[in-house]
């Protein structure tokens, strides 16, 4: 099973109607909670990511058998240093951004928390691509 | 801790109900960072929050938490409630500071997640 979603930059308000609906259709598959927790935190922190961040992205679930693979694919200003955006601690975000509560430099070391598989390409100027791979059986 | 034992020792507000009220809340953790909140591996915990905005109910449904208390009589608009009532996520409101209310549930039992 495949979903897509559209994901707009900047609109705060829609930030995690994404992931909410991947939880959803876990539920309704009867996925392990606990599995289902690791993926809608990953996929929320992503979603986040592309809101504060991009001018919009798309995401895409592929849901398998056993995997549940997901692409987060934004256009925005790119990571110049992933390695260094990988550090906690490390962030770019803007105050009204902190001011809801993130933007403290955890995100993207707690997507790699949560997922099995964590790949992010980045081009600065034009976008990142963060691809995450969750095994049911943890 | 029953929800309502922490509602009757904060005197709090109850925003939106979606538990019956001998739901049994064991742990409780505050925090107006949701990145912190999205990092818990604990499930069946109160949030305890100073922050009002949608995205504590979002961070509140990914995280797999049920009740949040929003501390110093915060602002609930009815967005947050239409979400939380999506997501199964109980909205208490107390006027106490987040120091008050941590100190008043920890002293009557209430268990920290760490």
């Amino acid at each position: 099973m495949e979903f897509n979603y559209h994901i707009e930059g900047g609109d705060f308000s829609r930030a995690g109607s994404a992931s909410s609906e991947i939880k959803k259709i876990l539920k309704q598959l009867n996925v392990d909670s606990r599995v289902i927790k690791r993926v809608v935190v990953a996929l929320y922190e992503a979603e986040v990511n592309v809101v504060a961040h991009a001018r919009e992205g798309e995401m895409r679930v592929m849901i398998g058998v056993d995997v549940i693979e997901a692409t987060i694919a934004d256009k925005g200003p790119g990571i110049p240093d992933i390695a260094l955006a990988m550090q906690e601690g490390y962030s770019t975000a803007s105050p009204r951004v902190r001011e809801m509560g993130f933007g403290a430099g955890m995100g993207l070391p707690n997507i790699k928390k949560n997922c099995d598989r964590l790949d992010i390409e980045s081009v600065v100027n034009a976008g990142t691509t963060v691809k995450m791979t969750t095994f049911f059986t943890g | 801790m029953t929800l309502e034992e922490i509602i009757r020792h904060l005197d709090a507000e109850v925003i939106l109900c979606q538990h019956a009220p001998e739901k049994e809340v064991k742990h409780a953790f505050a925090a107006d960072l949701m990145s912190d909140v999205l990092r818990l591996d604990t499930n069946e915990v109160m949030l305890i929050t100073g922050l009002a905005h949608p995205q504590v109910i979002r961070t509140a449904e990914m995280a797999d938490i049920s009740t949040i208390l929003f501390v110093r009589d915060k602002t609930v608009t009815p967005g947050m409630i239409a979400l939380a009532r999506e997501s199964g996520v109980t909205l208490l409101r107390c006027g106490q500071s987040m120091f008050q209310a941590c100190g008043t549930l920890h002293a009557a039992g209430l268990q920290p997640v760490f």
